[in-house]
C-alpha cells in the first residue's frame, strides 16, 4: 500500500493513530495480482461491474459514454469480471 | 497550604472506590459484576437509582463488552469508569490494548483476584499482573484510604494530555474490598475542581484539520485504524513515551492532591518506610505492606535495621527510584504475590532485580511468593523473611533464591 509522502517518525505523528491522510491517499491497488481488462467491442456498457465493484474502482463516465477502471484503488478481486453479463472482463495476470 | 477539612466515613475498600467515583463527575460507568469488585458497581448503581450522579449506567452482557463500551464513551470525550477482577479482567485482555492503543484515559479498580483453574475467589495479584504488558497505567493501594484517594488521583493522570493512557487503580481482593476502615473524604466540590473537565490535545486528521482527539462530528477523525508494519511500531512508540511521562505527572499529581488531603505516599511512585539507613529491606505491593510495616517497627524497636519499599505504581515501573531506594541496603527480599510459571521467580523480582543491575552496590536479592488464592501471610512469616536476610548477610552468599510462604513441603 503506497503513501505518497516520506514515511514519518513516532514524534510527527498523530497518537491514538488518528489518520492524518484521507483513505483516498493509501494506494491499495497495489495489492493485486490480476488486473482486469474489459473488451470495449463486448461491453454492452450495462454498468453492473460499476455497481458491484466493492472497492468503487470501476467509474461511470457519462461524457464519454463509457466505463474506466481506476488501476490506483482496483485490488484485483475478481469479482467485475465473475458478474458481467456479456463476458467482456478478462482477469489478466500483471 | 493547610488542607481541607474532611468527613470520616466507614468504608470498605469496594465502597471507598465507589464514593470516589461519585465525586469525579464520572459521565459513563459500563460493568459487570464479578467478586470482589461487586460491591463496587453495586453501590454506583445505587447512586444512580437514587439520583444522586448524572451518570450513564450501562449494564452489558460481559466484562469484555464493558470495557468496549467504556472505551466508546471515552473516545467521544466522556468520563468513564469500569471495575473488575480476576476472569473478568481476563475476558477484558483484548479491550485493554484497544483502550491504551487508543489513547482512551478510562479508569477501572480491580479488586485483585486468583485466577481460575481451580476456581478461587480470594485475593492475589495474578489478574493485573498478567496484564502489565497492556499498556494501562497500575497503581496499588496498601488501604482503604489509599484506595479512595488513588482513584481520584487516577483520573487526573489518565486524562493529562500528555499521558492519555488508562489507568488501573488495583485493590487486593478481601483484604481491602471488603475490609471496613475509617476513610476521610473530601468535600464534593474540592474533588470536582481537583478532578477537573477533560482537556484534549490538538491532532492532525485527514481532513488536514488540526481538531481536539475526540469524536466529534463536526471534526471526522478515524481512530486506531489498519496500520501496516511500516507505521505499527511507530504508535507502540508513542505509548512508551507517554509512560515515562505519566511517571512525572503521577508525582505531580501525587503531590498536588497531598496539599488539600494532607495525605501522601512516598513520591506518589515508591512508598519507603524506614529505608533511609536499612541494611535488609522486603519489597511489596498492596495491603501486606501493612503487615509489613508492623513487622519494620519490632524489628527496629529491637535493633534491627530493617526497612520496606512499597511500590506504588508498578506501571510505569520508577526503575531508577527502585536503584536509589535499594542500593544501599545489604539484602532485599522482594514479595510476589503472584507467580510467573517457568519464569524463574515472580514479576516484581525480575523487574525489582533489573533495577539494580545497573547499580554497582547490587545487594543480595531473593524472591518469595507468598498470598495466593488469598492465603494470610501472618507477622510471624515477614519475621522469617527478615531473618532470612540477616542469614544471607551474614554468611555472604544466597542459597535459596525463590521461597514460598506458609506453603506445606
Amino acid at each position: 500500500m503506497t503513501l505518497k509522502e516520506k514515511e514519518k517518525s513516532w514524534k510527527e505523528i498523530s497518537i491514538a493513530a488518528v489518520c492524518w491522510k484521507p483513505s483516498t491517499e493509501f494506494l491499495t491497488g497495489d495489492w493485486k495480482t490480476y488486473k482486469p481488462v474489459r473488451d470495449p467491442a463486448k461491453c454492452t456498457r450495462c454498468l453492473l461491474c460499476v455497481i458491484f465493484c466493492p472497492d468503487g474502482a470501476i467509474h461511470w463516465k457519462a461524457d464519454r459514454n463509457d466505463i474506466e477502471f481506476d488501476y490506483n484503488y482496483c485490488k484485483g478481486c475478481g469479482v467485475c469480471a465473475n458478474e458481467c453479463p456479456v463476458k467482456a472482463i478478462e482477469m489478466k495476470l500483471e | 497550604m493547610k488542607s481541607v477539612e474532611q468527613k470520616v466515613l466507614a468504608l470498605n475498600g469496594d465502597e471507598a472506590v465507589a464514593y470516589a467515583v461519585k465525586q469525579c463527575d464520572v459521565d459513563v460507568v459500563a460493568a459487570y459484576p464479578i467478586t470482589p469488585q461487586t460491591i463496587i458497581v453495586e453501590r454506583f448503581s445505587e447512586y444512580v437509582a437514587n439520583g444522586e450522579v448524572e451518570t450513564a449506567f450501562v449494564c452489558t452482557e460481559s466484562e469484555h463488552s464493558a470495557l468496549t463500551a467504556c472505551l466508546a464513551a471515552s473516545l467521544t470525550g466522556a468520563r468513564a469508569f469500569t471495575a473488575s477482577a480476576s476472569a473478568g479482567l481476563a475476558l477484558m485482555h483484548e479491550m485493554l490494548f484497544v483502550t491504551s492503543g487508543c489513547r482512551a484515559p478510562v479508569v477501572m479498580a480491580i479488586a485483585n483476584r486468583a485466577l481460575s483453574a481451580p476456581i478461587n475467589i480470594h485475593g492475589d495479584q495474578s489478574d493485573t499482573m498478567a496484564q502489565r504488558d497492556s499498556g494501562w497505567i497500575q497503581i496499588y493501594a496498601e488501604n482503604a484510604q489509599e484506595v479512595y484517594d488513588s482513584v481520584i488521583q487516577a483520573f487526573r493522570i489518565a486524562e493529562h494530555p500528555e499521558v492519555l493512557l488508562p489507568a488501573m487503580v488495583c485493590l487486593d481482593g478481601f483484604q481491602l474490598s471488603h475490609s471496613v476502615e475509617n476513610v476521610n473524604v473530601l468535600p464534593d466540590d474540592v474533588v470536582k475542581k481537583f478532578v477537573g473537565v477533560r482537556q484534549f490535545p490538538k491532532v492532525l486528521t485527514h481532513e488536514g484539520k488540526l481538531a481536539p482527539l475526540r469524536l466529534d462530528p463536526h471534526n471526522p477523525m478515524t481512530l486506531g485504524p489498519l496500520a501496516f508494519p511500516n507505521y505499527y511500531f511507530e504508535f507502540k512508540r508513542q505509548q512508551e513515551e507517554a509512560m515515562k511521562k505519566a511517571l512525572e505527572v503521577i508525582r505531580q499529581v501525587h503531590n498536588e492532591y497531598a496539599e488539600i488531603s494532607g495525605r501522601s505516599y512516598g513520591d506518589g511512585l515508591l512508598d519507603p518506610y524506614h529505608l533511609e539507613d536499612a541494611e535488609i529491606a522486603t519489597v511489596c505491593l498492596g495491603s501486606t505492606a501493612g503487615t509489613v510495616k508492623a513487622v519494620v517497627d519490632e524489628l527496629r524497636s529491637e535493633g534491627v535495621k530493617a526497612g520496606l519499599l512499597r511500590i506504588r505504581a508498578f506501571r510505569p515501573l520508577p526503575v531508577e527510584g527502585i536503584r536509589k531506594a535499594l542500593e544501599n541496603v545489604k539484602a532485599v527480599a522482594v514479595m510476589d504475590r503472584s507467580m510467573s510459571f517457568g519464569g524463574h521467580g515472580g514479576a516484581v523480582f525480575h523487574e525489582v532485580r533489573h533495577a539494580l543491575y545497573d547499580s554497582d552496590k547490587r545487594p543480595f536479592i531473593v524472591n518469595y511468593i507468598y498470598g495466593l488464592g488469598g492465603r494470610d501471610t501472618s507477622p510471624m512469616q515477614i519475621r522469617a523473611i527478615y531473618k532470612d536476610l540477616q542469614e544471607i548477610v551474614q554468611k555472604g552468599h544466597v542459597e535459596t533464591p525463590i521461597k514460598y510462604v506458609g506453603l506445606r513441603e
